[in-house]
């Protein structure tokens, strides 16, 4: 039989010596180089993105703003804050000093936007905080990301690089959301994760309001021969309010004399699930750093008071991107849910709290 | 609909595009190579048409995939509509999403009947692609 290559035989022979030697000695480090290079361009898009939206702050401020200065300089030192949490070593108290360092920077934040864009209302002055908190996410992602691709880059090491690779697409999955969530943010329109505040909107749309606690409002609304105490965020400003503080006072006022908490919020779906599937459930529906869902269980231990929960289920990208249409349909199931709650769980003439949880960012009340 | 920003970076490095274009042109050397040695030798002419196809194919590949990724750099600006309604009489317009608008904001006065006007939805519309599963 004839040979394929005659006598240059030997040629694919040393070839195929040569390339399996390669692989059992530099096997790894050539993965390492893949793994790298893969790294480097998810990094080259995070760098993208990140520049895309401190450009986007920056043309905000600048149009809404009227500074007259350029803003520049004080964007860039704003995407560099950090917020240390308290020690806790002793969890005692450490909810009210979480509480507090929230605040503090919540207030930091709020005069820095004030400082950067005289301008504005404040409204506009809520929404332009939460362009930045996202353009700030944005700057974090990217740098640590930099940091193990130069460390990886650096050791050769392909555990390094391999721990950042494993997680990157879900890192990227964030990463697009909070770009999404940029522009949305600074026009000022209703996101995701402000569907439990558009349910206590569309219940208390009509009836007076009052102020309850910091950026937080409540209506009271008769539900199904019910009185119902209807707490949402102030809008139509990016705000989530405190909505623990909130269900504590409506308790005092009503010496413990509530028959249910039914809280509404948008909650992350599992993969499979469809956008917009409203489910029912008992328990603080409240997400965050935690200081309001402890509140609400503090007050509703005091006083033995059950609570329900509604979600509307989305994704993280839903929840921070512009609202999607499924999620503003499912507002009504989930006020249909609620009516049908408070039916089966209280009886006529009861008082009930409703908490439409959430960043009330373009919706009103 | 969705408006993407302008600014598309060209990020191929020359050398990435380099080491295509170099196994291109010997992918395609080989493939007429091929047809030239169909008469000489038929069995080496199969595997120089072999390399020669993997080659293109394989360039080919890497080309599209490094300016599919070019293409997805950009932050999509989805479209999102703001609806309108009149209270009194029902009247309802659509109209694209303003800066300033917000869910109950009350605005200009209704073309019927002059009542003022109610903005009651603000949503984006987004066409998933159903992808089949058994799950």
């Amino acid at each position: 039989m004839q040979e394929p290559f005659g006598e240059y035989s030997w040629l694919l022979n040393l070839l195929f010596y040569a390339f399996f030697f390669v692989f059992m000695f530099y096997g790894q480090k050539i993965n390492t180089y893949i793994m790298l290079r893969e790294v480097e361009g998810s990094l080259f898009k995070l760098k993208y993105i990140r520049d895309e939206g401190r450009k986007i702050v920056i043309e905000t401020i600048k149009e809404i703003g009227k500074p007259q200065a350029d803003p520049t300089a004080k964007v860039d030192r704003f995407l560099e804050y950090f917020t240390i949490s308290p020690q806790s070593l002793d969890p005692a108290g450490i909810v009210g000093k979480l509480e507090h360092i929230l605040d503090v920077r919540d207030t930091r934040f709020k005069d820095d936007v004030k400082l950067m864009a005289p301008a504005t209302d404040k409204t506009q002055a809520n929404n332009l905080e939460n362009t930045l908190e996202a353009a700030m996410a944005l700057n974090f992602i990217y740098k640590v990301i930099r940091h193990f691709y130069l460390l990886g880059k650096k050791t050769l090491s392909l555990y390094i690089i391999m721990q950042i690779q494993m997680i990157l697409p879900l890192v990227m999955r964030e990463a697009e959301a909070y770009a999404s969530a940029l522009k949305a943010f600074a026009d000022g329109q209703p996101i995701g994760d402000g569907a439990g505040a558009l349910v206590a909107a569309k219940l208390t749309h009509g009836y007076p309001k009052r102020n309850i606690a910091k950026d937080c409002v409540v209506a009271t609304v008769p539900i199904e021969g019910r009185t119902a105490y209807v707490i949402k965020a102030e809008g139509p400003g990016g705000n989530v309010g405190k909505p623990g503080d909130g269900v504590k006072t409506i308790m005092e006022e009503n010496e413990g004399k509530i028959a249910s908490i039914i809280m509404v919020d948008a909650a992350l779906k599992l993969e499979g699930e469809e956008v917009g599937e409203v489910a029912e459930g008992v328990g603080a529906a409240i997400g965050g750093p935690g200081v309001d869902q402890f509140k609400i269980e503090e007050s509703i231990l005091k006083y033995r008071v059950p609570i329900n929960a509604v979600i509307i289920k989305e994704d993280i990208g839903d929840a921070v991107s512009p609202m999607r249409k499924e999620i503003f349909d499912a507002v009504d199931k989930a006020i249909e849910r609620i009516k049908q709650v408070i039916l089966e769980k209280t009886k006529e003439g009861n008082r009930v709290i409703i908490v439409g949880v959430g960043n009330t960012i373009g919706i009103g009340q | 609909m969705s408006k993407k920003s302008s600014s598309t970076p060209a990020r191929i490095s020359s050398f990435v595009l380099l080491v295509i274009f170099i196994t291109l042109a010997l992918s395609l050397t080989a493939l007429i190579l091929a047809i030239s040695a169909f008469n000489s030798n038929e069995i080496t002419a199969y595997y120089l048409l072999l390399i020669g196809f993997l080659g293109v194919a394989l360039s080919t590949y890497v080309l599209f995939q490094t300016r599919k990724r070019i293409k997805r750099l950009s932050i999509k600006t989805p479209s999102v509509t703001t609806t309108i309604e009149c209270r009194k009489c029902g009247f309802k317009s659509i109209r694209d999403f303003q800066r300033g608008d917000y869910i109950f904001k009350e605005v200009d006065p209704c073309q019927k009947c002059n009542e003022n006007m109610l903005i009651t939805a603000i949503y984006k519309e987004v066409e998933e692609k159903k992808k089949r599963t058994r799950f």
